[in-house]
């Protein structure tokens, strides 16, 4: 390793003694053992096959302090809260900020800091907590995992039902920072949650952002979760989202990525029980130099379970994407239904796409489809718009519109759904030529 | 309704088109007046699809002789939203779909854009609703069709009504239907072949492209078209399109050779 990257790896290990520990004893050992192996593993480089496309070394030429105490800025507070939401928690750098927060402990559904909800349920928590993201094989979850000191705790009970969608809002306000959100979500058996996980950033220059979110869903529990990353325009921002999902349950994503010079979304889920359902619907929305990458990985180990991903990139400028959808049907995951379809759309001739489905199938009675398209708008498509009376660039604005807003459409909060249609509105529409 | 004195909208001499390198229409003419309903009929790969999408301006099909007046000014020199604003309107076969789209924005930015050429008002959201929702019932459409995304997921007749309800948002002075009719049920087919009707005036008119006599019991055509081979081959009165429906088109096409 050299010493820049040593250096790297150095600043944001040096964070762990920066913050507490936590109230608790196991806690510490859990941070311990992570620590031991962010200083054993190795940084991924392109040279890794989880990595090919996604080159890390401008990040590891940085070095990231922990982020000092800062005011929260509660003007910033009102363009990213949704307003229909029941609860909300809000980190601003990493910290927690109670003022901007409102937590809900009600009827079965608990929204709370992290370290309050250890203090007060910290059996239940430890059981569950890194029990989903392995910190053992990824250098950047073990990181996260070493500097655990709080984060955002869901909690739904059995049969709960959430009043509305749960918010989960990491501001980032200074550069040079690293923060390390960890999200832990509990859905249990019967339940019903919306979650809204948001990364938006406020921050000039360089600021790395590693966060772990970790749900487990209970027997026919379902769990909607909407994650929107428009962090500013000099973040890193690396993350991964680890999912369990039990008999009957469902689990449906929207993730949207907007920001961040380079992003990184690692998405595992794995259909632990019979007759689990999961859709993944993705859209990376990028443009001048920006590399949105998305790892996917659904794992179905049991009988009858479905899957259905569509992920969508619309590239402009001299933007990359970086699609890897793995899709895993072990042996005796019979009667499995999967569906994956990765479509992208170039809008500029420097724009660059990677993608690769992988279907990998050991069971004999499944029905999978899978497939990937790269291209521009159709000329029948442009056509059928001209006809109607469009010009060519307002024809294609449309239709690069509609390409995206498909899937924004497929977001279950309203005031969500239209701030991201106004994003990509204005990200999709080029000026008449003419 | 044919009127000798009425106004040309179209008049097409020798059209001749190639469509990835094959020749597909070989001389077509065709002049049609205001307040005529044309029907164009005639086997499959007969060129009349054609014929409708080289005047509407498919970038596909390449014109390589003849010319196409629409009132006065050169088709072929007008891209394919010209064309539209002009009022030249092409009700497609295989309406696009277009995912993310609301129909309603869609329409909205069709007839903005349409009334704006034209010197004309263009609607706000709310305006424009109340617009839609009028020229919806003419089609006994749903008005949940609005809020769904460009013909995505609507049936063969959903897609034709909705076809028909932008030709009654944009209100061409030439609609060319190219089997419209194709894929609808019987009620479909009358609901759709009323809105026509309604639609028509002396100021305007239609063409028909079909391949059958039925749609033509509900929209009467005063000139009924036979192609075959990219040219029209015999023009009568819709008696000739009852004549086709029982005899079939061989015995013309053998005319024709003979």
């Amino acid at each position: 390793m050299s010493t820049a990257t040593t250096a790297f790896l150095e600043s944001l290990l040096a964070g762990h003694s920066a913050v507490p520990a936590g109230p608790l004893g196991w806690v510490s050992a859990l941070r311990a053992v992570a620590l031991e192996r962010g200083n054993a593993l190795t940084l991924p480089t392109t040279r890794d096959e989880d990595w090919r496309f996604t080159d890390l070394s401008a990040l590891y030429k940085l070095a990231f302090k922990p982020a000092a105490a800062a005011a929260p800025p509660a003007a910033a507070l009102d363009l990213f809260a949704a307003p229909e939401v029941a609860a909300r928690l809000v980190f601003v750098d990493g910290r927690y900020a109670p003022t901007l927060s409102s937590v809900l402990v009600a009827a079965g559904i608990s929204v709370r800091d992290l370290r309050a909800a250890l203090a007060a349920d910290g059996d239940f928590i430890r059981a569950r907590l890194a029990a989903l993201a392995d910190f053992r094989d990824d250098a950047f979850r073990a990181i996260n995992t070493a500097c655990l000191s709080g984060g955002a705790f869901v909690h739904a009970r059995r049969n709960a039902v959430a009043d509305g969608p749960i918010q989960l809002l990491f501001l980032s306000t200074q550069p040079e920072v690293a923060t390390h959100p960890r999200v832990l979500i509990v859905a249990e058996e019967g339940s019903d949650l919306t979650v809204l996980e948001e990364y938006a950033g406020l921050a000039d220059g360089a600021y790395l952002v590693n966060g772990v979110t970790e749900i487990a869903v209970g027997p026919a529990a379902r769990v909607r979760h909407v994650r929107v990353q428009r962090e500013a325009a000099g973040a890193f921002h690396i993350a991964t989202g680890a999912v369990r999902l039990e008999r009957d349950a469902t689990y449906a994503s929207v993730s949207v990525a907007l920001g961040a010079r380079l992003s990184r979304h690692t998405l595992n889920v794995v259909q632990a029980g019979e007759g689990v359902t999961v859709n993944l619907d993705g859209l990376a929305l990028i443009h001048e130099r920006q590399l949105a990458d998305t790892h996917s990985f659904i794992d179905h180990a049991r009988p009858h379970g479905t899957s259905r991903q569509l992920h969508k990139c619309v590239v402009g400028d001299q933007a990359h994407a970086v699609f890897n959808g793995r899709i895993l049907v072990r042996e005796g995951a019979q009667l499995t239904n999967s569906a994956q379809s990765s479509r992208n759309l170039l809008l500029s001739r420097r724009a660059h796409v990677d993608t690769k489905p992988q279907l990998e199938i050991f069971a004999d009675d499944v029905k999978c489809a899978h497939g990937a398209a790269i291209g521009q708008i159709e000329a029948d498509e442009l056509f059928y718009l001209r006809s109607r009376g469009l010009s060519e660039t307002a024809a294609r604005n449309l239709l690069t519109y509609g390409f995206a807003a498909e899937i924004v459409g497929r977001i279950p909060i309203a005031s969500v759904a239209a701030s991201l249609r106004r994003a990509v509105l204005e990200q999709t529409q080029s000026k008449e030529t003419a | 309704m044919i009127n000798a004195n009425a106004r040309t909208l179209l008049e097409v001499c020798d059209l001749t088109t190639k469509v990835a390198g094959v020749e597909i229409l070989k001389g077509m003419n065709l002049t049609v007046r205001a307040g005529e309903v044309h029907a164009i009929m005639g086997p499959n790969g007969s060129g009349k699809s054609t014929f409708a999408k080289a005047l509407a301006g498919h970038p596909a099909y390449e014109v390589t002789g003849g010319t196409a007046l629409f009132e006065g000014r050169n088709l072929f020199e007008m891209p394919a939203e010209e064309r539209a604003r002009a009022g030249l309107f092409l009700g497609f076969q295989y309406p696009v779909e277009v995912p993310g789209v609301a129909n309603s924005q869609f329409l909205r930015l069709a007839y903005n854009t349409v009334q704006g050429a034209r010197g004309k008002d263009e609607l706000d959201p709310l305006e424009f609703d109340d617009f839609v929702r009028e020229k919806m019932k003419l089609l006994e459409m749903d008005p949940a069709f609005l809020d769904r995304s460009v013909n995505e997921g609507f049936s063969g007749g959903e897609k034709k009504r909705n076809e028909i309800l932008q030709m009654a948002l944009l209100q061409p002075k030439l609609a060319f239907l190219d089997e419209t009719d194709s894929g609808l049920d019987i009620d479909a087919l009358r609901i759709v072949a009323h809105g026509v009707n309604k639609l028509l005036t002396p100021d305007n008119a239609v063409v028909l492209v079909t391949h059958y006599q039925r749609l033509l019991n509900y929209t009467v055509p005063d000139y009924v078209h036979v192609m075959d081979g990219g040219r029209i081959i015999k023009t009568g009165d819709r008696t000739l399109a009852l004549a086709l429906e029982e005899r079939g088109y061989d015995w013309l096409v053998e005319a024709q050779a003979a």
